[in-house]
């Protein structure tokens, strides 16, 4: 046997504080009413720092630094100076990547190999991609030609955008909120997620590196009550929230009727698709990609897998074989494959989902795994004989349990993969391209991979169809986000 | 599985005879997706080895080096040289372990086998009018007659590229059963000269192909072209061994060869071996490197491990 000796990468590169205060007007302060939570590392339960609460007063004063910024400094100034800034911010980000990574893991129980091969990277890009644009807005509308080629107003800044994030990809969501926002000349005051706040904390201290003007970007961290009351401030003009769909639900009913903006991206109950003609080995590895990547915490996670029948056990096989090959543990040992369960909570309601797999009669199967004692574990999971019926293969479980199903035909997986509320992504395997074209064309979802799954990149434009959600993140479509185009 | 690895047990066996049958036979086989085939070698390539696993590692890719040697400038007293250096790579350190065989022409054979008699290092041949296999059959199959004769007990050989290339499997093939029976009792290594195949699903057809028709290992390369191994193509390698194995009940050794240089490298393999076949392979029965500056890397490396400091090039034997 051939045992891979631990190797951690070091936390000395993290200067963690015991206690955190709310970002705003680009300075660390208390919230007014003194409030506090924890947060902790899930793979040990060990508390990593105090985190300042923000009630309404603290969003009110964020949102009123955030209007004075936009007024007085970010709204006028020409783009090519806002580019300056996100194109410093981007490089303090590489710089400082490691720090950013192993904070991440920390703090959201990720393996160091996704937030220093996968988070890290793209949060840089985000920014890159985004500062190019600032001075180019005057491409950024619906048509093909820059305003100044025809009557059209230039594209306008929409004012203080609010923007909640998930705990799921921390600083990557950050980073697609914020770098659109203020490349097209809004601020931002943004609630991090309350398991999660700590790079974002960090980020706020790269603004202050970056000398960016304060206000620009506020950070208030808190739970539910707090991003509550930052959607619902008077002085918001747009909101944007990344989470799951029945916050989206209320989000929408509260912002309903007032001027505000609002993007949202949800749930999401993914087809991967894979047919008889399939590059067999790489759809495997696809499949593991798509579902127990990030432990399974990805919206846009290929959580149903659809087999064509004729190759279902060959398939099924193969991915047994590979899912005993996943190194489960220490999020910060560099030979991590599947980390930690973000909290207690979301653990539960893998625990209760996959519990309802097994008593409707799916057939529930993990590969031979230690799980540690303390934190928050889940094996990674398959179920086999699922139906559409099946909660397990309609209800989003956001974790790493993968729901298998069969198909016969391709207009089958085609009805079967959109047989859901959900329509955030879609996966298909097959050598045969213009089966690929065909399939892309009838599926229902906002991005549709082929012989590929969970690729990001900032110039391709991001969102769902449905309960999924409206408005899309990413590319030149993401700007339309954040300006009256 | 069971059953249906039995049937296809017998049917393969039956493959070599049409060109028919072995043509929708190989293009049956699933396609492999370039990017997804090296997207998984370079994540493999991410694994951190270090302390114990190292050392280990370190050991087991000595004990798999075929110590080659193929130069025209080749001399008797350079290969005798190299074969005393594959019974003791580290003169200071009696707890090195030996190499897996020494690697030369025919015609250097029998000054190795001098040096080798009674230990167990292997000794490999390269023939089939090595590299270009350009030559007609009857001299292919007298020169791995000579090497076998001569004392090699492994040969490699090159396969037919030009008629594989062209579609004519089945002329490959039977040049590949004409070269094992030539062997006797010599295990034969198949060298499908990746480089010149291009794509991954002709290295996973010719893979097959030379498992079919009794090869006993696999081989990535000549190193006697611009594209030697890389990660990628051994991935689709032993792949196929894997699923080879799965459907016959045989195993089939693989060797990359050509481009292996550092510790790190020969590192990256064998974490693709780990993770790809499993420990089966993870034995130089089963797993070789073809490589000649590689081993002086690895004993490098493993002075550096035992003694904590590094030694200089000059501490090691060239050749």
């Amino acid at each position: 046997m051939f045992e891979y000796a631990p190797a951690p990468e070091s936390r000395s590169v993290v200067d963690l504080k015991s206690s955190y205060g709310l970002f705003i007007d680009g300075k660390f302060v208390d919230p007014a009413d003194g409030g506090s939570f924890k947060s902790i590392n899930p793979a040990s339960e060990e508390v990593l720092a105090e985190i300042a609460e923000g009630g309404a007063q603290d969003v009110d004063r964020a949102v009123r630094a955030a209007r004075e910024a936009y007024e007085k400094v970010w709204g006028p100034m020409p783009g090519r100076d806002r580019a300056k800034y996100l194109f410093r911010i981007a490089r303090i980000i590489q710089e400082r990547s490691r720090e950013l990574a192993v904070l991440e893991s920390l703090d959201n129980g990720k393996p160091i190999k996704e937030s220093r091969d996968v988070d890290l990277p793209l949060v840089a890009a985000h920014f890159f991609y985004y500062a190019g644009w600032a001075d180019k807005l005057e491409h950024a509308g619906f048509s093909r030609r820059p305003t100044s080629q025809h009557s059209g107003p230039n594209p306008q800044p929409l004012g203080v955008a609010a923007q909640v994030i998930p705990w799921n990809f921390p600083l990557l969501m950050l980073s697609w909120k914020i770098a659109p926002a203020l490349a097209a000349g809004n601020t931002v005051v943004l609630k991090p997620a309350e398991t999660t706040p700590l790079t974002a904390l960090l980020f706020a201290e790269i603004c202050q590196q970056a000398d960016l003007p304060p206000g620009v970007v506020n950070i208030v961290t808190g739970a539910g009550e707090t991003g509550r009351a930052l959607v619902e401030h008077d002085g918001v003009d747009k909101v944007a929230f990344t989470g799951s769909t029945d916050v989206g639900r209320a989000i929408a009913r509260a912002v309903a009727g007032s001027r505000k903006k609002l993007t949202l991206e949800l749930g999401g109950k993914a087809a991967n698709i894979v047919f008889d003609d399939a590059p067999v080995d790489q759809a495997v590895e696809g499949i593991v990609n798509g579902i127990f990547f990030n432990q399974g915490h990805v919206c846009c996670a290929g959580s149903r897998l659809l087999i064509q029948e004729s190759v279902a056990d060959r398939v099924l096989e193969s991915l047994k074989r590979r899912m005993a090959q996943l190194r489960i543990g220490d999020p910060l040992d560099k030979n991590t494959d599947i980390g930690a369960i973000n909290s207690a909570a979301q653990l539960a309601r893998i625990k209760e989902l996959s519990d309802a797999g097994s008593a409707e009669g799916a057939e529930r199967w993990s590969p031979p795994c230690e799980l540690p004692e303390r934190g928050f574990w889940f094996a990674p999971t398959i179920f086999t004989g699922v139906t559409q019926a099946h909660r397990i293969a309609r209800e989003e479980i956001f974790g790493p349990v993968l729901s298998v199903l069969t198909f016969r035909t391709p207009a089958e997986a085609v009805e079967k993969a959109n047989n859901t509320p959900y329509g955030l992504s879609a996966g298909i395997w097959t050598e045969k391209g213009s089966r690929i074209l065909w399939m892309a064309d009838r599926l229902r979802a906002g991005v549709v991979w082929a012989n590929t799954f969970n690729k990001f990149d900032p110039t391709s434009p991001f969102g769902g169809y449905k309960e999924s959600g409206y408005g899309r993140e990413g590319g030149r479509h993401g700007l339309e986000a954040y300006l009256n185009v | 599985m069971t059953a249906t690895a039995t049937s296809a047990r017998s049917d393969l066996s039956e493959l070599g005879r049409s060109e028919t049958a072995l043509r929708t036979f190989l293009h049956g086989l699933p396609g492999v997706d370039q990017v997804g085939a090296e997207q998984r070698a370079a994540q493999l390539g991410t694994r951190s080895i270090k302390t114990t696993a190292k050392a280990q590692a370190i050991d087991l890719a000595i004990g798999m080096v075929d110590l080659t040697t193929l130069e025209g400038a080749d001399t008797p007293g350079k290969v005798r040289a190299l074969a005393a250096k594959a019974l003791r790579p580290d003169p200071a350190d009696p707890s090195c372990p030996h190499v897996g065989a020494v690697c030369v022409y025919p015609s250097m054979v029998p000054h190795v086998a001098e040096v080798l008699r009674g230990s167990a290092v292997h000794l490999a041949s390269v023939a089939t009018s090595f590299p270009s296999g350009q030559a007609p059959l009857e001299i292919k199959l007298a020169d791995t007659r000579a090497a076998v004769e001569a004392g090699a007990d492994e040969i490699d050989m090159v396969i037919n590229r030009g008629a594989f290339l062209a579609g004519r499997y089945s002329e490959v093939y039977d040049e590949i059963v004409a070269t094992k029976q030539a062997c006797r009792d010599a295990h034969l290594k198949v060298i499908l000269e990746t480089g010149e195949l291009a794509t991954y699903d002709n290295v996973r057809r010719a893979s097959w192909l030379a498992m079919l028709a009794g090869g006993d290992f696999i081989k990535t390369s000549t190193g006697k072209v611009p594209v030697a191994a890389t990660l990628p193509v051994t991935l689709v390698m032993l792949e196929a061994v894997r699923d080879f194995r799965a459907a016959t009940g045989r195993q089939v050794g693989v060797k990359p060869a050509g481009g292996i240089r550092t510790t790190k490298d020969a590192i990256k393999y064998l974490v693709m071996v780990n993770e790809t076949v499993g420990p089966d392979w993870l034995h130089p029965d089963w797993f070789r490197f073809g490589a000649s500056s590689l081993l002086n890397d690895l004993l490098m490396q493993r002075t550096k491990l035992t003694t904590g400091v590094y030694a200089g090039p000059d501490y090691f034997t060239l050749d």
